[in-house]
């Protein structure tokens, strides 16, 4: 990894010259695609072939850790020609590359333009695309890796389950940001979406599990009808879904706003990127449509670190920094994406702070760092949010992980209030260390990747005139995200040692020890007073179990990951690729005089070091005077005793701010009205008819029932006064 | 009166010169008379066997009159169906006393009032 990385950087440089200040890479060739390397086929063909292969696992009754390896041999062959096409592409900047693997659609009503529909199975080969495929392929093979120690209780039929849904689900991934056409990325959108329903309800006896899939499944099929609105609307506008015929197409427009006569574009093709924002935000957890992925930490947590932290839920990011030069033709869509980015980053930074949970904190960790992308891209540092979702996706996942080794150990447990001291317990140093490294990425402590990517973001909000409120919210995010992150490493991970074993979500057969008997004891002692006798090394039915070598080899490739994306940073590595790429942030002429913001009179760009790091310094020195100084067992802290001061808002944020309250209120309590007044309608009105189609015949036969005497004189009788009528009748009608 | 009426339509027609001064209005009337015999017999008596007499008794009387037409035209059409309906009358006759012999050994009568228990 290390030397990868390092080769990596050397050959970006190579590519790029360093970009000083105004001497930026040359502006990419839009609209222009030459022929790419066959290797970039391997990247969806091998998590495919994965896929068949565990299909086939599944089917033979295979009960061993095959498919793991199946998986991780063929992710790490996708990372591998990823590595390759990056230098491949890297090798002629500002030109995108094609790949046509087959036709797949094309339609065609006329002759004229506009009148055919188009869409290859394709790869559209980029600098921002291969920063993307670098970063999912090299941390799918990694966490996959991890995945066959930790999902081991489960060999057999849900292991397979599980690496099918994992192997499709980055081939789906690949398509999203390797198509070279809406209609591919919108097939890679949905089959991520598909994969994370799967992987999220994975515990499918669980009902929690199973409300969390479906939650996760409809708030984004939300943001779906966004991006497919999107696409028709592209398609309508621009005649094509094609990237490199958009972007051909949107030229002009783009003159006109890198002209600053941003209000000549047709509302219409300004309305594109605003729909497609809505898909963002839906795939990308913001505000209004984020509560999905809190919940989503029901799957399993290597599910959790690749799927919800690190890579699909950049989907959102990736979609908006492909389509920035129309994003940049929009008055709205760009301050849409800032404000609600911010906004969400503030929002969930909040609940983070007021939860027990660790698995859930690191979830609206993540909801908040996608809103410090987002805003980055809205305040227009595409480099900055690109390079936040490169070190996010490690840091991210390390922490994840190293939450996923404690729930495993500790079966089940996640409340930081039944949890500390773990990273001094024997065996558990290298998820501590690990936990350490991410902790400070998150927190942006100085000279960390996490730090430098948040700070371009920040610089950037302050740099901009119109954005200085904005960067101000941000700034604070950063204080209490260090805060609430070093609240978990300073009470799960350091202090007294001390635990409780979870509720046994897993049985973890691979060890000995009786686990039926360990939950027995866990229940005894939930109520029993002497809480300090339950440490560690006291006698004990529960023995927490160490992570073994595959999760510690896995831990200690992403610290060294984590600390090591910070040297992207220092050589530019990319803003180069960025600016190579779609994402390329336009210079808008503001006639004459470039206003600039300035943070107290100091330009931001420099001054921001220094104000994040004192900043995040802060909050980490409240976690740690809060949660760490001076406390004895795990339940309790200082900070407990400051509760009272923030009155109910303690409570409220506890609560996540009562929004899936409110939502249930806004929305599922008047579907069930509505639904309960069709019911209604169905039940009268429609029913009532059949019913009534019934009722007519069966009131004729009461009637005519009468008629049946049982008197066989009376029936003659009858029958003779027909004949009578009938020849009366006919007697007039003749004469 | 209508037998007086059919009488002087029918009169006015060809009449055979062997049918020896019995005109068709004759046969007609027999017809009737027979039908309306069984007809009221049918309506007014009780016991199911005479009811069913009765019945045989319209077959007749249609037949009657068929065979009647028949010769009035001068040709078969009605004779042979005449012979139809014996077949299926003796048919008939079969199951019907049958019927009636197992009627009367459920209830032990042949009142066809006995059997009012079958009323819608």
């Amino acid at each position: 990894m290390t030397h990868l990385l390092s080769h990596l950087a050397s050959v970006a440089l190579a590519a790029s010259p360093p970009a000083e200040g105004a001497a930026r890479a040359a502006a990419p060739v839009l609209g222009r695609v030459v022929e790419g390397p066959w290797t970039a086929v391997l990247i969806p063909g091998l998590p495919l072939l994965a896929a068949v292969l565990v299909a086939l696992c599944a089917a033979g009754r295979v009960r061993s850790k095959l498919p793991a390896w199946i998986t991780v041999g063929c992710l790490a062959g996708a990372f591998a020609a990823a590595v390759q096409t990056y230098l491949a592409v890297v090798h002629q900047p500002g030109l995108a590359q094609g790949v046509r693997v087959l036709e797949w659609i094309h339609l065609s009503w006329g002759e004229k333009p506009g009148q055919s529909f188009a869409a290859d199975f394709g790869l559209y080969l980029d600098s921002l695309t291969m920063l993307w495929m670098l970063f999912v392929t090299g941390l799918a093979t990694l966490i996959a890796l991890y995945a066959s120690e930790y999902m081991a209780h489960d060999l057999g039929a849900g292991y397979n389950r599980f690496y099918f849904a994992f192997a499709l689900f980055v081939f789906s991934m690949s398509c999203l940001v390797m198509g070279d056409n809406l209609i591919l990325l919108y097939l890679g959108w949905e089959g991520v979406g598909l994969c994370s329903y799967l992987l999220i309800g994975y515990f499918y006896k669980k009902p929690s599990a199973v409300a969390a899939a479906k939650k996760a499944f409809i708030m984004n099929r939300i943001g779906d009808l966004g991006l497919a609105l999107g696409i028709m609307l592209t398609f309508v506008q621009f005649g094509s879904v094609r990237y490199a015929e958009i972007f051909e197409a949107a030229a002009p427009y783009l003159t006109l706003a890198g002209e600053g006569r941003i209000g000549e574009i047709p509302l219409l093709i300004q309305l594109i990127p605003v729909l497609f924002t809505v898909g963002a935000f839906g795939k990308s957890a913001q505000l209004p449509l984020y509560v999905w992925l809190p919940d989503a930490m029901e799957g399993p947590t290597p599910v959790s670190a690749l799927i919800h932290a690190a890579t699909m839920v950049t989907a959102g990011v990736y979609l908006v920094a492909r389509f920035l030069p129309l994003y940049q033709c929009s008055t709205w869509a760009l301050p849409i994406v800032a404000w609600t980015g911010a906004g969400t980053a503030l929002l969930a930074a909040t609940i983070g702070m007021a939860q027990f949970d660790i698995k859930r904190i690191m979830a609206y960790s993540t909801v908040s760092q996608l809103g410090y992308m987002f805003a980055g891209l809205g305040v227009l540092t595409s480099a900055g949010a690109a390079y936040h979702v490169f070190t996010h996706a490690f840091f991210k996942a390390t922490l994840f992980l190293g939450c996923g080794a404690v729930m495993h150990g500790f079966a089940g447990q996640l409340d930081l209030r039944k949890l500390s001291g773990v990273a001094f317990m024997k065996g558990w140093g290298i998820v501590g260390l690990a936990m350490l490294v991410g902790c400070l990425n998150l927190a942006g402590f100085p000279f960390t990747a996490g730090f430098f990517s948040k700070d371009m973001i920040l610089a950037e909000a302050f740099a901009s005139p119109t954005y200085q409120a904005l960067g101000w919210v941000l700034l604070f995010t950063a204080g209490l995200t260090a805060y609430y992150t070093f609240r978990v490493f300073f009470r799960v991970f350091i202090g007294p040692k001390f635990y409780e074993p979870g509720d046994e979500l897993h049985a973890h057969d691979d060890h000995g020890h009786g686990h039926g008997g360990a939950h027995g004891h866990g229940d005894g002692h939930g109520h029993a007073p002497a809480k300090a006798k339950a440490t560690a090394d006291a006698a004990h039915d529960f023995h927490p179990h160490a992570p073994g070598w595959a999760i510690n080899v896995v831990m200690v490739l992403l610290t060294v990951g984590s600390i090591l994306a910070a040297y992207p940073y220092l050589i530019s590595w990319v803003p180069g690729l960025i600016d190579a790429s779609s994402a390329r942030v336009i210079e808008v002429a503001h006639g004459g005089e470039h206003a600039h913001g300035t943070f107290f009179g100091y330009d931001p760009h420099a001054v921001m070091y220094y104000v994040s790091a004192i900043v995040g310094a802060v909050g980490i020195i409240f976690a740690f005077v809060l949660h760490f100084v001076g406390r004895t067992g795990a339940a309790t802290a200082k900070a407990d005793a400051l509760l009272p001061v923030f009155g109910p808002l303690a409570r409220w944020a506890q609560n996540k701010w009562y929004v899936d309250e409110f939502y249930n209120f806004l929305v599922r309590v008047p579907l069930l009205v509505i639904s309960h007044v069709l019911h209604l309608a169905d039940k009268l009105l429609v029913d009532g008819l059949v019913d009534l189609a019934g009722f007519m015949p069966q009131a004729a036969g009461r009637g005519l029932r009468r008629q049946q005497t049982g008197a066989l004189n009376g029936y003659a009788f009858g029958m003779v006064l027909g004949v009578g009528v009938i020849a009366a009748i006919g007697a007039v009608l003749l004469w | 009166m209508i037998g007086g009426t059919l009488v002087t339509l029918l009169a006015q027609g060809p009449i055979p010169a062997d049918m020896g001064g019995v005109t068709l209005a004759h046969y007609l009337v027999v017809s009737a008379v027979m039908f309306v015999l069984g007809l009221v017999g049918f309506m007014v008596r009780r016991n199911l066997i005479i009811m069913f007499l009765c019945t045989e008794l319209m077959f007749q009387a249609a037949g009657i009159a068929l065979i009647a037409f028949s010769r009035f035209h001068m040709n078969h059409t009605g004779q042979t169906f005449v012979i139809f309906v014996l077949t299926v009358a003796a048919a008939e006759a079969a199951m019907a006393l049958a019927l009636v012999v197992l009627l009367f050994r459920r209830k032990e009568t042949l009142d066809g009032a006995a059997w009012r228990e079958l009323k819608g």
